[in-house]
């Protein structure tokens, strides 16, 4: 694996590259629109939703920012990587080249933009006055699991996307739904214990959760936390390289 | 030593319905009973060996099961039934110059090409000019890729392919394209790495180029293997004259 990793890493240098490029063509602020993004959509749910959930809560911003953070991130990289395969049928209908490469270098121009945004909360974070604490290193532990996430649910996504492009507008509705149930802008603190589990079956739900936890509450989640989320990720990218390996030779008939 | 070895190899294709349709339209036809796929064999029962230094030529009408082929032999499909062993570094041209990108400029697109046959950085930073030379586009290296015309598109997709000697070359209809100068250019190009031990794989439409170039001759015809051997000018010949009793 790593050997192989290392006789594409060229390839894979150049198509991270070429994606970047192609992203930031013609447009004034470049890079500049993956802070601005987000940031207007924390303006935009900061102005609409104080008066509704965040009267009684405190760092309400900061509450808001873990949740928009982490759900921005996850729905650019799965939206990006779903085009990812088609994307670049030209090529792996004439070239043999490792397909997943095309999934993982959306996934680092993804992930870039989620570190610019990252600096920028916790520029909020200080303005909101958060204490930092050592545990702060621990969010390293969500980031990573949400990266594999992402490329397990990514590696799903763009398979099914070469069979059927319906996927695409059935994935926007999903993501719209899931962005309602992963208590971006509520608190769920209110609700019975029963719904209240339901919510951990979410797995963006539970690295908001996570950030929170540590941001806001200075706490670690306890082991089965870790392991729930541990789970989704294994079983994401489980079935998503079993995909990939399946279908490997099989794509072009599709496209 | 063989470097190319393809052992009763069988290509089953598979075409139809599911191309193109929706999740809608995919469940009614399979409802409705409507919904087929057609599956065929793109290519029956091919044997044959290549040694260091050959150039296969390879001929047949349309559909004859020519590009399947070239897919299984650089490792894109899966061949059904049967074998094929490949020792060293494959370099496939099918449709020159599908997977260049517009938007980006012509050295960019180069060295995205490198890395997809398999090239280092270092080796493309030291053989990039020689490519650019060869391919006569010095002029044009930081220029948008769109902006080129086709034919010398396909003078650069040659270029990287051929400059970088790899053990086994794969041409799809490439030296069909480019004006006349450049078209004797890369033949003599093609020559010398036959020479210098690069197996080569050519299709071509054209029978005089095949004739020139070809140490060794597969026929194909709708998927089966008429003939195969050393003996150019006899294939040739009996290929024209199977064409002339078509035209006929």
């Amino acid at each position: 694996m790593v050997e192989k990793l290392k006789k594409h890493q060229f390839l894979f240098e150049e198509l991270v590259k070429r994606d970047f490029k192609k992203k930031y063509k013609r447009t004034i602020l470049g890079m500049g629109w993956s802070i601005l993004a987000p940031l207007l959509q924390l303006l935009v749910m900061r102005v609409v939703f104080t008066q509704f959930f965040g009267r009684n809560m405190d760092h309400y911003t900061t509450y808001l920012f873990c949740g928009n953070l982490v759900f921005s991130y996850f729905s650019e990289s799965t939206g990006q990587g779903m085009m990812s395969l088609m994307g670049n049928a030209s090529i792996f209908t004439k070239v043999n080249v490792p397909k997943y490469l095309f999934l993982f270098s959306k996934n680092v121009q993804a992930l870039i933009n989620f570190g610019l945004v990252l600096v920028v909360f916790f520029v909020f974070c200080v303005l909101d006055g958060v204490a930092f604490t050592w545990k702060f290193v621990l969010l390293l532990v969500p980031i990573l699991s949400l990266l594999l996430f992402n490329i397990g649910v990514g590696l799903i996504l763009s398979a099914l996307f070469v069979f059927f492009r319906d996927v695409q507008y059935l994935w926007s509705v999903f993501t719209q739904l899931l962005m309602y149930l992963s208590a971006i802008f509520y608190s769920i603190d209110t609700f019975p214990q029963m719904a209240r589990n339901l919510f951990l079956l979410n797995p963006i739900y539970l690295h908001i959760r996570y950030f929170r936890k540590i941001v806001l509450e200075n706490t670690v989640p306890s082991v089965w936390f870790h392991l729930l989320m541990l789970a989704d990720v294994l079983i994401v990218l489980g079935i998503g390289c079993w995909m990939y390996k399946k279908y490997n030779t099989k794509f072009l008939y599709y496209v | 030593m063989a470097v190319l070895e393809l052992h009763n190899v069988s290509i089953r294709y598979i075409t139809g319905d599911f191309k193109d349709i929706g999740l809608k339209e995919y469940v009614m036809r399979k409802l409705k009973r409507d919904y087929h796929i057609k599956e065929f064999w793109a290519d029956r029962d091919i044997n044959f060996t290549l040694e260091k230094g050959d150039m296969l030529g390879i001929i047949g009408a349309n559909g004859a099961g020519k590009s399947t082929l070239l897919k299984v032999i650089s490792g894109i499909m899966e061949p059904t039934m049967g074998s094929v062993k490949r020792s060293g570094s494959v370099a496939a041209l099918l449709e020159l110059t599908s997977g260049f990108d517009g938007e980006l400029t012509v050295k960019e697109n180069a060295y995205l090409r490198g890395a997809m046959l398999g090239y280092t950085r270092r080796f493309m930073d030291e053989t990039f000019d020689q490519i650019i030379e060869f391919a006569e586009l010095k002029e044009f290296q930081d220029r948008p890729f769109k902006q080129l015309s086709s034919g010398m598109k396909s003078r650069l997709a040659f270029s990287i392919a051929s400059l970088v000697k790899p053990d086994i070359l794969i041409l799809d209809e490439v030296l069909s394209v480019g004006d006349g100068a450049f078209k004797a250019k890369s033949e003599a190009k093609m020559q010398e790495m036959m020479g210098g031990g690069t197996t080569t794989i050519l299709v071509s439409h054209s029978l005089e180029q095949i004739r020139n170039l070809s140490s060794k001759i597969l026929w194909l015809d709708k998927g089966r293997q008429i003939e195969f051997g050393g003996d150019v000018e006899r294939i040739c010949a009996r290929y024209q004259e199977f064409l002339d009793r078509k035209t006929r």
